[in-house]
């Protein structure tokens, strides 16, 4: 036992220590487990949330835009399918070769080839990279029929805005095109790559609309980024059906038309419910080159061309009216209580002091009453009456007309114009104002600026007494995908398409009346400055009142030499014409305007071109035409 | 000295005896440790034996065989052979460094065709071994004297330094507490370990000098992970949220989406409980940890019951060793301590580190199976 007693003091020693050693262990052991509650247990939630940022890539699924339509729902803007190819570089294995290939079905220019090539160095090898867009349909069935010698090659489908009516509606609708830093707003929709928005017309006008809402992919990642697979889909909403009241066939008409001048713009109006029926402007551009992306070439072509095809000169043109200017004169003075049969001598000039003022008829008209000098579009009358009334007055006749501001149309861009005032005129070039200012105002020169479009809707306002807005936008409503264009059921929309409750004017029936007469007489009587370019077809016949608005001054030399006719002046310093008018006569409806530019004179230039405009309006009326039976309309729809 | 004669001199226990013997439970333990290794690795291979959990299996059969075969060996044929077998390990360090120089940078392991040995993991039992040696020879009353201490601080510092300069400072410390550990229940006076500890805290500033850059942005890694998320704290990080993610009761077996989706590394050696604690959750993970604990506890007891001062000393250090093991992976991939390439004992793929661990538990067997041989103070020479 000699060796237990030699171990006995450290055996007990150890043990001792081994108790301590054991203890320290389990301390540590239960630091572990406190820890392992902490991490998991405690803060569980922030890691889990963690670990699913890590786990999940939400990708964005941009919904279709909404199509914009006309009155009868045919598609002015649609999305049209864009067929891509696209290239997986670790599919393809060899992409050089996978490129050669593709080569012989679709042309790869060397700088193609070396953007493909540097896209596929830069991202990661299972990342699509876009080879093409825009493939026709031809080349999109070749590439499927090689797909096997095609390795990493597949095709994608996007979608494009495509607009069937090309120039015709380009001003109207406006374009989309990639999204400007400026207008990043929040939305994450914008800063997908390739999104696009409207930039100009209806297109930006409805913008939020047209766009819809995103829908997401949520997707399962790796640590490198490869999807694992999709965990959920959320469809966004499509962008609502944008419904016009707009007439197609009547735009293409109007546009058209316009091509017989270099320079030309005509609005027309429905006055019972404000809805724009055309709005032409020549000349016009290709939207869709803005959609593929417009080279820089193109693009100094459009904005460097004197006709400024850019701009909608109907909304955004500014002329002074000319003799339209006179129903504005001629109801200021009736609301002033001047009596319209009281005559006013026209020798062919007028003279306030020392100046002389002419009419554009040399010799002069003779005796005029209201009417007759609205027929005639006697200046010297005018003259006369603008100085009984003054010209506050005028201004706020024309105020009530829809001039002097802009009309607040649906469309971007849309320019205010001028109605000069006293008060006008000291503020904005301060000095007081001229008696002979007066004067030139009443016959629209000057000062007076207005835009196609308020000469319009001042011609709805005359015809129909209402205080007559403008819009395009009809409707707006949800996706209908099933019926794209159901004429019956749109005639029955067009049917329903009641008056709008605008209000009265605050002028009297009869003082319209008047004028409206004298519209009447200015194309359809003998001698009216207009009378040639009646329609002559019965019930169709349209009022009217021809303008001409001076680019130049005359001056008195030229008078003496007499006036030199238009078409001996380079274009540049020709005349607007101008007109305005509406039909049919006696149930007015259809009102319009037209502004040539250098054109000439407005009973040559402009009338008949509005005389065609309003024939085809009323040709193409469905009120015409067979009536289908009522449908039901759309419901639920968003009414704006 | 035959191996034969190894087993056959020994007059008190046949082959049979000493099988009976043997600490059945802990085995078994050992087993279920090992399965939950083959089950992870199962998992870390999205659902596949292959590369990793047959492998596994495989070389725990082979640690089997060997941990019963070192079982079997005589305590005292250990004691005889403990100072040989550490100066072999140290020749394999300076092997490992030679190699080292020649090779480039790091290298800490020697290509036996077979596996691949890492010496530092043999030394981790080694210098138990020469540890429990000297102490057995030095009397309760000796203890006290500083010039015993000489010999015990020169067999700890040689591998110490020779690991320092692979570099491998994970390694170095813990050989540093398993000889504190063996000293510390050897009886040496507490105060002596209250001045090496300040010592050493003074020596902090000078060695921090010569730590690698790797080595001090681990450290600084360590202290404040989330400054640099997807470089050095990223491993750190993503552990921390597969933990958390795991929750209370986990995500399930293969459903745990940052083992499998690669956020998280190594997952199949040093983060492999990181996998686990995703996919069972905390449940799973302190099941795992008791496990370890039982095992410890075996390791404690067969240290109490061992009737001779070396067996103690050799049962309580392979213990320690293994605590250590366990403690410092755990505590790494919690981000607890810094992160540390050490591997969990029996779960973790490696197969050096199986190798260690299943002598180490043979050893702690053989004291075990031998507790009650009687191993005279100055050694088994007289005696026999």
């Amino acid at each position: 036992m000699a060796l237990l007693n030699e171990d006995h003091g450290r055996f007990k020693t150890f043990s001792r220590r081994a108790a301590l050693l054991g203890g320290g262990k389990a301390l540590l052991l239960g630091a572990l487990a406190a820890r392992m509650y902490y991490l998991q247990v405690v803060e569980s939630d922030r890691y889990a949330t963690l670990a699913e940022d890590n786990r999940i890539s939400l990708r964005l699924l941009p919904p279709p835009r909404g199509r914009i339509v006309d009155r009868f729902g045919t598609p002015l803007a649609s999305n049209d399918q864009n067929y891509r190819v696209l290239l997986v570089a670790e599919q393809a294995k060899d992409v050089q070769r996978t490129l050669d290939r593709l080569a012989q079905i679709i042309p790869l220019p060397q700088e193609e080839r070396e953007r493909i090539l540097r896209e596929v160095r830069k991202k990661r090898a299972f990342v699509p990279v876009t080879v093409r867009e825009y493939l026709s349909w031809d080349n999109v069935s070749q590439i499927e029929v090689n797909a096997p010698d095609l390795p990493g090659i597949s095709i994608d489908v996007g979608q494009t805005r495509h607009y069937p009516y090309g120039s015709d509606m380009a001003h109207v609708l406006g374009y989309v095109a990639a999204v400007a830093e400026h207008e990043l707003s929040g939305d994450p929709l914008l800063e997908l790559p390739g999104f696009k928005v409207g930039k100009n017309g209806l297109e930006k006008q409805y913008e939020e609309k047209l766009r819809g809402s995103a829908g997401t992919s949520t997707m399962e990642v790796n640590a490198v980024g490869r999807t694992i697979r999709e965990l959920k889909r959320e469809e966004g909403t499509p962008g609502k059906d944008l419904v016009l009241s707009l007439h197609a066939q009547l735009q293409s008409y109007v546009q058209t038309r316009l091509t017989s001048e270099k320079s030309a713009s005509a609005v027309l109006l429905d006055s019972n419910t404000g809805g724009v029926l055309a709005m032409g402007s020549h000349p016009s551009y290709d939207p869709s080159k803005f959609n593929l992306g417009i080279s820089s070439s193109d693009w100094r072509t459009l904005i460097n061309d004197p006709l400024h095809p850019l701009t909608n000169k109907a909304s955004a043109g500014l002329y002074n009216p000319g003799s339209t200017f006179k129903m504005v004169v001629a109801l200021a003075a009736l609301e002033a209580g001047i009596n319209p049969n009281a005559e006013v001598y026209c020798p062919g000039h007028y003279k306030l002091g020392n100046a002389r003022f002419h009419c554009w008829k040399r010799y002069g008209h003779g005796h005029m009453t209201m009417r007759d000098a609205i027929k005639h579009s006697c200046d010297i009358y005018f003259y006369d009456t603008s100085r009984k009334v003054g010209i506050d007055r005028i201004a706020a006749m024309a105020g009530k007309l829809g001039m002097g501001d802009a009309v607040g149309i649906d469309l971007p861009g849309e320019r205010g114009g001028t109605i000069p005032t006293k008060a006008w005129k000291r503020a904005q070039i301060g000095e007081p104002w001229q008696g002979g200012e007066t004067l030139v105002s009443a016959i629209g020169q000057g000062f007076v600026l207005t835009t196609p479009l308020q000469l319009a809707v001042m011609t709805a306002r005359i015809a129909g007494g209402k205080a007559v807005t403008p819009q395009f936008a009809r409707d707006l409503q949800a996706r209908r995908d099933d019926a794209p264009a159901d004429q019956a059921l749109d005639a029955a929309v067009q049917l329903a398409d009641s008056p709008n409750s605008f209000p009265a004017l605050d002028i009297s029936e009869a003082h319209l009346e008047l004028v409206r007469n004298a519209m009447d007489a200015v194309v359809n009587e003998q001698r009216g400055t207009a009378y040639s370019k009646r329609i002559q077809r019965e019930g169709w016949e349209m009022a009217g009142k021809t303008g001409t608005s001076q680019v130049r001054r005359i001056t008195m030399a030229e008078r003496r030499q007499g006036v030199i006719s238009n078409e001996d002046l380079p274009w540049r310093r020709r005349d607007h014409g101008l007109f305005v008018g509406y039909a049919p006569v006696h149930a007015p409806r259809y009102c319009c305007s037209v502004v040539v530019e250098h054109g000439g004179g407005g009973s040559s230039a402009a009338a008949p071109i509005a005389r065609d405009i309003l024939a085809e309006a009323q040709r193409l009326d469905p009120l015409g035409q067979p009536v289908a039976p009522q449908v039901a309309g759309p419901s639920g729809d968003e009414r704006i | 000295m035959s191996l034969y004669n190894a087993f056959g001199r020994n007059p008190e226990m046949t082959l049979g005896q000493k099988a009976l013997q043997m600490t059945w439970g802990l085995i078994l333990l050992i087993a279920v440790l090992a399965a939950i290794g083959c089950v992870m690795l199962y998992s870390a291979a999205n659902g596949d034996m292959q590369p990793w959990a047959q492998r596994h299996a495989v070389r725990f059969a082979g640690g089997l065989v060997l941990m019963l075969t070192v079982a079997m060996f005589d305590i005292r044929f250990w004691f005889r052979w403990a100072y040989a077998i550490y100066f072999v390990a140290v020749l394999l360090l300076v092997t490992v460094e030679v190699i080292g120089v020649v090779g480039m940078g790091a290298q800490r392991w020697i290509d036996l065709g077979v596996i691949q040995l890492q010496p530092s993991e043999v030394m981790k039992v080694s210098i138990v071994l020469a540890l429990a040696r000297y102490f057995h020879g030095v009397a309760d009353e000796e203890i006290g004297r500083p010039t015993r201490l000489i010999a015990p601080l020169l067999i700890v510092c040689a591998p110490v330094g020779l690991v320092l300069k692979q570099p491998d400072l994970g390694t170095a410390m813990m050989l540093l507490m398993v000889a504190g550990a063996i000293f510390f229940a050897a009886g040496v006076r507490l105060w002596k370990f209250g001045v090496v500890l300040a010592a050493g805290a003074a020596a902090v500033p000078v060695a921090w000098q010569f730590l690698h850059g790797y080595q001090k942005q681990r450290v600084l890694t360590f202290l404040n992970p989330e400054s640099d998320p997807l470089g050095s704290g990223y491993h750190i990080t993503q552990s921390k949220i597969a933990l958390g993610a795991g929750g209370m009761f986990g995500k399930g077996l293969l459903e745990g989406s940052q083992s499998h989706l690669n956020f998280l590394p190594e997952k199949q050696t040093d983060f492999i409980f990181t996998m686990l604690a995703e996919e069972f959750g905390m449940v799973g993970g302190l099941g795992l940890l008791t496990l370890y604990a039982l095992v410890l506890i075996y390791g404690f007891a067969i240290a109490l019951r061992a009737r001779n001062q070396f067996g103690r000393l050799l049962a309580i250090g392979l213990t320690i060793n293994l605590f250590l093991y366990v403690f410092i992976n755990i505590a790494m991939v919690m981000g607890l301590i810094p992160v540390v390439g050490v591997p969990l004992p029996l779960i973790s793929y490696g197969g050096t580190a199986m190798l260690a661990v299943m002598i180490a538990f043979g050893l702690m067997m053989s004291v075990y199976v031998h507790r009650d041989i009687r191993i005279p103070r100055r050694g088994l020479a007289d005696a026999d």
